[in-house]
């Protein structure tokens, strides 16, 4: 019986049509999750930005766009090195850092503690998730009034907002890492003779320091949008409050000069947050 | 110490899913000797792996009582080590950092606890590796290394669930043969969690069957074959009708289970 079935499959199978074939295709550069060949990665590496700064010559050396509205880069360049020399590009860029070191400083301290009690264990969890997952959805721009009412127009209502726009939302980050801790390795860690804070010293610390990193990368980035904003509104001195007095004047190659400066700090913020991320995390490599 | 190294007396285990209680262990009795390598054989879901973590403390029993050397177990502890089928090694220790973990909590001093790690490490073939990252060894060498672990804890009772399971058959063969070459060097107690019946026979002293839905004993053998054995064990006449028999168990078991 199962000799005449299997017949019968046979003969229904030869008047099928065959298979249409697909052919391979040849590899490309968009391969999903394909290596690249150096030649290709320098070439879209440098493409990535030579192309936007061409555009940008191109553009203000035809006049095709008003000086008043993208000044020429060699123009950027020469107000850019002017106040460098004056010194105020050097106080304006620390009372922009030096902002950015203590509000979001702050909010490290207090959001990697708070996300690792989260991520641990479910009381801090059902304590804190709900309270931090509403005010994340406030924006800290919209804190700015509030602020300088209760803390008035100096450096604590700044502070305060850098630390507003990236305490929960680091809470949150760091609390998804800790809750990535395998079971297996927090039950193993008892089994060996460990304690609850040991667990958490010895394991849980130490197999998310590399995603806390990232977190603090991510937000770092934020906090370095925030401050210029906080910047904007009242100042005496920081690179925020530079754009806005050369806005005044209409000195749009100040503009640019500050943005450049204010890029060029970002970067370096993360550069060197990605090489702490790569010594920690070369376990995970 | 005690004549009885473990012992299970009316242990059942209730899951709540979903607000209904399932009952994953139904009144085990269980007695382990010193010395013994028990293997407990069962189909998926008989409470093998809710067995072992009731044995480690990980979770506490619904009703009946378990004692390690005479003491009721509270919770999780260094004399019973436990030992899962993979990924429960630290990623960012070093093979013998991960060795030492245990060692480190109990306070030993360094040279103190690297005399210890060495024998544990030599013991098991890891001694070239020993500055490795886990995600630089192979399967069967970090099994090696979490087994290791365990042991230089020296517990009363080395716990293992399906510890290789997730392994070849080469790789299996080679770590059977390390197993009971451990258990006879070091002379520890193993509770050995497995569905693979021909790695039980071969490597107990004692095979236990769980029936499935819910878990209990079925039967409790002891497995008469010589101290010494080698693969060629595996060919010969008694242990291949051993193995059928017990194949035959747990497979009626399981069909006990799944009819009922
Ligand atoms: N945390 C849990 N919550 C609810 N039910 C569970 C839980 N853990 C296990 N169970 C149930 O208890 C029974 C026994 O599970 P257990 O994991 O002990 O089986 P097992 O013999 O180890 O199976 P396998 O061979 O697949 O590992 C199963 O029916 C399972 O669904
Ligand atoms: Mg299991």
């Amino acid at each position: 019986m199962k000799a005449a079935l299997a017949e019968r499959a046979a003969d229904v199978r030869a008047a099928w049509p065959p298979l249409p074939r697909r052919t391979r295709p040849q590899r490309t550069v968009l391969a999903i999750r394909t290596p690249l060949s150096r030649r290709t990665t320098t070439i879209l590496t440098v493409g990535s930005l030579a192309v936007p700064f061409a555009c940008w010559v191109v553009l203000s050396a035809t006049g095709a766009v008003p000086a008043t509205f993208l000044p020429s880069p060699g123009a950027v360049l020469s107000v850019g090195w002017e106040m460098a020399r004056s010194g105020e590009l050097a106080v304006d860029a620390w009372t922009t850092t030096r902002r950015v070191l203590e509000g979001f400083g702050l909010a490290v301290v207090v959001s990697v503690p708070l996300g690792i009690l989260m991520g641990t264990f479910h009381a801090g969890q059902a304590a804190f998730e709900p309270v931090i997952g509403l005010l994340r959805y406030l924006p800290a721009s919209a804190f700015i009034p509030l602020l300088i009412i209760w803390l008035g127009l100096g450096e604590p209502s700044k502070i305060a907002i850098l630390f507003i726009g990236t305490v929960f939302f680091n809470t949150l980050m760091t609390a998804d890492v800790v809750r990535g801790v395998p079971r297996a390795l927090i039950d193993v860690s008892y089994t060996l003779g460990a304690h609850r804070g040991e667990v958490l010293r010895k394991v849980v610390v130490p197999h998310s320091l590399p995603g806390i990193i990232d977190a603090i990368r991510v937000n770092a980035a934020a906090a370095w949008n925030f401050v210029v904003v906080a910047e904007l509104v009242n100042s005496t001195a920081g690179l925020g409050y530079r754009i806005v007095r050369a806005q005044r004047f209409l000195q749009t190659d100040k503009i640019f000069a500050v943005l450049v400066v204010i890029g060029v700090i970002g970067v370096t913020i993360d550069v060197a947050l990605r090489l702490v991320r790569t010594r920690v995390g070369r376990w995970a490599a | 110490m005690g004549r009885v190294t473990l012992e299970l007396v009316d242990v059942s285990m209730d899951y709540r899913l979903r607000g209904k209680e399932k009952r994953a262990l139904d009144s085990v009795n269980l007695t382990v000797s010193p010395r013994e390598f028990l293997c407990v054989v069962g189909a998926s879901g008989s409470g093998k792996s809710t067995l072992l973590s009731l044995v480690a403390g990980l979770t506490m029993p619904t009703s009946g009582q378990i004692t390690i050397e005479g003491h009721p177990i509270t919770g999780p502890g260094p004399d019973r080590g436990l030992v899962f089928q993979a990924g429960s090694l630290y990623p960012w220790r070093t093979v013998e950092r991960n060795v030492a973990f245990g060692l480190e909590l109990l306070g030993l001093d360094a040279a103190e606890r690297s005399r210890r790690v060495d024998w544990y490490l030599a013991e098991t073939g890891l001694a070239e590796v020993r500055r490795s990252l886990p995600r630089q060894l192979s399967g069967g060498q970090q099994q090696r290394v979490a087994i290791a672990r365990a042991l230089v804890c020296e517990p009363a009772v080395l716990l293992l669930d399906e510890p290789f399971g997730a392994l070849d058959v080469q790789t299996k063969e080679d770590m059977q043969l390390l197993i009971r070459q451990i258990w006879r060097d070091t002379g520890t107690t193993v509770l050995m969690v497995t569905h693979d019946v021909e790695e039980a026979v071969f490597l107990g002293t004692r095979v236990v069957v769980l029936a499935s839905e819910p878990g209990r004993v079925a039967a409790d053998l002891r497995i008469p074959l010589a101290e010494d054995r080698s693969l060629a064990t595996k060919r010969s006449p008694a242990f291949l009708e051993l193995r059928a028999s017990i194949e035959d168990m747990v497979r009626a078991q399981h069909r006990g289970g799944v009819t009922a």
